[in-house]
Formats: structure tokens, C-alpha cells, sequence
């Protein structure tokens, strides 16, 4: 008397259509330093070697390459730092920011960003990627963003988009960085949301040549996270 | 005027920022609120199309990038990236990294005594062909310990980091085994509510699997996806 085999039932995992959906956030972890930071990566501008943080793991090992030359691009340049904290006010040195912006006369360099009016430059993309230093900084050079569309007829102040992660950010935070001392940001739609008090902690500072631009995780001077 | 076409939110499988039981987001999430925005030109906009200028070409086999063959079980892992209405999305990149195959990174930072291997950097980058698809390979990550707690181990796992389209598409996710126990008493695995925890479970799959070569693994990344109609936004006030 034989008894047929019956194998359990599959457990659920990636390939259930049951579950299908977006894929969950995870932490970046603290070792991402060889894989994602390329040497290049935070100079939308130039040919430097900023971003990355090759000290962190031997020479042979950074299979990355070098980010081909980028072309020469009109606006003004700048160079935008600052500081990652956590709650206790200590620079987080695991962190890695990425930004996302438009070109000195308000247009992505996106296949979605279609006008045609809005000139582009050839190289300059608008994307840009930092992993913070052991002091908790990271640093980009590119250029000044220009105004660009916001609701309806509206224009946005000039901005750049932010994505922070790191070793204990199991989901990406967002922020925008805006600029001190520009008018348009009065009449921000995306700033006359956030609670008037809590404003200034999306603004750039002019400081020492470059514009500032911390980033506190939590705490008294807590950034202005979006959920988007 | 200008027309937008929106990208849907979070669906409920996204993690807390907070998750005590993983120590270090205790202090690195927000605790105020967050704010709530509209999605503008700035967030369904993306670099797209652009890798090679961008970051470089692709780098798709991690097994042979240094003079010898890296130590551990040589795995394919292939599948699609969609986003959540089943939409294939093309020429897109996935990029890749993960300890060796007794569970040790590359990093300095990383001092676990376990053997570090001269032939294996743990790093690529892979693009999405016209149907969403990839495929590269690699050698099977091991566990490894982490001082989170008495005793912890993460599972094994490949850290996944996806531009997508847009913006808003941007997600950094990790890949877990089928049948690895330590996945059930992992906190960062945690974070994630069941069942949406198993949508970052591979699948094993024998047709991916070469003979006589290498075992395959099935994963497909699915994105956040665009609602079906734009909506204008005339609210001019």
C-alpha cells in the first residue's frame, strides 16, 4: 500500500499573483559605499571625482566606473553641502543623498518634461549622488535651478528634489531644497503647504561660498519630510 | 496649464520609517508628521535613458570581474521590473550589491571574521531590456551576524536600488532566499508587515537554473505606477 506524495502548498513569496504590488522599501545598509556612490557622482558639472568614498574599501574593488565628462552647461554654478544629523545631533556618516533638478532654465532633462520652448542642456543631466563623510557632510557642485511648472498656471520656486537614505532609513525620506532670498518662494504651492514655522528648514543658506543646506533626521530643528 | 499624470502612493506593504526593533531607526525617523504634496513636473520627471552617461555601462556578471572565479554557489537571478498595473518598465536600472558568499562585504567597515574574497567585489548594475527584463549573476550571499541584538543574523540577501521613471518610482529594496529561517526573526526583513514581507522572497526556478552551470532565482521589482487618466489641475489660486 503505497500513499501518494502530496507536496505543501508553495509558500507565498515574489511570484504569487496573489501578493503582486510594489516592492517594499528596505535600509541601504552601512556597506553600499563600493555599489552605489560612483566617483563622479555628486559633480553635475564637472570632472571631479566627487561623491564617492573610496577610502572605505580597497582600490581593486571599485568596479564602478568613472562618470563620463560632462558637457559644458549655462547658469550659475554652485556648490550645495551640508550636514546629516540623527536625533542626538550627531552627524550620521552612513547616509547618501541623492538630488534631482531642473537645468538653469526650468527644464528636466526627462523624457516627461516634453516642452519643447524650454531649451536643455547636452550635459547636464540633473541627477546627482553623495554618500555623507565620516563629519556627516556631503557635498554636490551643479547649477542653480531654474523656475518650473507647478499647478495649474502656476510656477515653482526654484528647488531641488531630495532623497536621503542610510543605515537605519528603512524608506527613503524626501525633502526639496529651496533658496534663501528668492521671491518666488512667497508664492510656492509646495512651500504654502508646509506649517509657516516649519519653512526655514528648506531653505539653502549662502554660507562660506557655497549654499547650506543640513538635513536633521529629527528633533527641535527637524527637516520637513514629504510624503509624495 | 499643465498636465500632470500622477504616480499612486505607498501601498500598505511599504515599511514605517520607525521600526524600534531595528535600534538604529529609532533615531534616524522623523517624528513629525510628514507633509502630504501633490505630484508636480519635479517628482514624475527622472534621469531615464541615460545610464551609461549617467553612471556607466552595465556590469552584469559579478563573477568575473576580478582574475579568478569568486569562492560560493554561483547563482543566475532574473525577472522583470513592472510597475503595479503589470506594466513592463524598459530600460530602466537596477543596481546591485552584496557581501560574499560567507556573508562578508567588501567594506572596511565591515569586521566580521568571516574570509574576505579577492575575487568577488559584490557590485553591478544591470538595465531592462524593451519588456522590463534582467538577468545577472552572482554567487549566493551568505548570513552574517549584526549587533542589533543578542545574537542577530540578517538573512541572506542582494541590496536592490531602482531609479525607475520618475522621481516618485525611486525605491532601495533587498532580496531574500526562499526557505531562510532567518528571514522570519529578521527586524529589518520585520519592518515589513505580512504577508507584503514575501514580496522580497526570490523564487527558485529550475527553467532559470543552467545545467551543469549555475541555479537560477526569479525576482521581479514592481514599481510605483501611474494613475489612469491625467488630471488637470486648473486650481489657479
Amino acid at each position: 500500500m503505497t500513499t501518494e506524495q502530496v507536496n505543501p502548498a508553495p509558500r507565498l513569496d515574489n511570484q504569487d499573483p496573489d501578493l503582486f504590488g510594489q516592492t517594499p522599501s528596505q535600509t541601504v545598509g552601512p556597506f553600499f559605499h563600493y555599489g552605489l556612490p560612483w566617483k563622479g557622482g555628486a559633480d553635475l558639472v564637472g570632472q571631479s571625482d566627487m561623491g564617492a568614498r573610496p577610502e572605505l574599501f580597497p582600490e581593486d574593488h571599485y568596479v564602478l566606473n568613472l562618470a563620463p565628462p560632462k558637457g559644458p552647461v549655462s547658469g550659475e554654478v554652485i556648490t550645495l553641502e551640508g550636514v546629516v544629523y540623527d536625533a542626538d545631533g550627531k552627524p550620521v556618516p552612513d547616509a547618501m543623498i541623492e538630488i534631482w533638478q531642473a537645468n538653469a532654465a526650468g527644464r528636466y532633462a526627462s523624457p516627461d518634461d516634453a516642452r519643447p520652448d524650454v531649451p536643455l542642456d547636452d550635459g547636464f543631466i540633473g541627477f546627482g549622488r553623495a554618500a555623507t563623510g565620516e563629519d556627516g557632510l556631503y557635498r554636490f557642485k551643479t547649477v542653480l535651478p531654474g523656475a518650473v511648472p507647478g499647478l495649474g498656471n502656476g510656477l515653482q520656486a526654484p528647488h531641488i528634489a531630495v532623497s536621503v537614505f542610510g543605515r537605519g532609513i528603512i524608506k527613503r525620506l524626501t525633502t526639496r531644497i529651496y533658496f534663501e532670498g528668492q521671491d518666488a518662494n512667497a508664492s510656492d504651492p509646495i512651500l504654502a503647504l508646509v506649517p509657516a514655522e516649519r519653512r526655514e528648514t528648506l531653505l539653502a543658506r549662502r554660507q562660506d561660498g557655497a549654499w547650506r543646506f543640513d538635513i536633521v533626521l529629527q528633533g527641535a530643528a527637524e527637516t520637513v519630510f514629504f510624503d509624495i | 496649464m499643465s498636465l500632470i499624470l500622477p504616480y499612486a502612493r505607498e501601498d500598505a506593504g511599504q515599511p514605517p520609517s520607525l521600526h524600534a526593533p531595528y535600534a538604529s531607526t529609532v533615531a534616524r525617523s522623523p517624528r513629525q508628521p510628514l507633509v502630504t504634496i501633490p505630484h508636480t513636473l519635479t517628482e514624475t520627471t527622472g534621469p531615464a535613458g541615460c545610464w551609461e552617461t549617467l553612471m556607466g555601462g552595465s556590469l552584469a556578471d559579478l563573477t568575473t570581474q576580478h582574475k579568478g572565479a569568486p569562492q560560493g554557489q554561483r547563482i543566475i537571478v532574473s525577472g522583470r521590473v513592472l510597475d503595479e498595473r503589470g506594466r513592463p518598465v524598459p530600460n530602466t536600472v537596477m543596481e546591485i550589491w552584496q557581501a560574499n558568499a560567507a556573508g562578508r562585504y567588501i567594506h572596511k567597515k565591515d569586521q566580521w571574521d568571516a574570509p574576505l574574497d579577492p575575487n568577488f567585489t559584490g557590485a553591478g548594475r544591470v538595465v531592462t531590456d524593451d519588456q522590463g527584463r534582467y538577468q545577472y549573476v552572482t554567487v549566493r550571499p551568505g548570513a552574517y551576524p549584526w549587533g542589533n541584538h543578542h545574537n542577530a543574523w540578517r538573512p541572506s540577501h542582494i541590496h536592490l536600488s531602482l531609479l525607475g521613471p520618475a522621481f516618485a518610482t525611486r525605491i532601495i529594496t533587498q532580496m531574500y532566499f526562499p526557505d531562510d529561517p532567518l528571514i522570519e526573526i529578521d527586524p529589518i526583513a520585520n519592518a515589513v508587515p505580512l504577508p507584503f514581507r514575501q514580496r522580497m522572497v526570490s523564487r527558485f526556478d529550475i527553467e532559470t537554473t543552467r545545467p551543469n552551470w549555475a541555479l537560477g532565482y526569479l525576482f521581479d521589482v514592481v514599481l510605483r505606477g501611474r494613475d489612469a487618466t491625467p488630471t488637470e489641475d486648473d486650481h489657479d489660486d
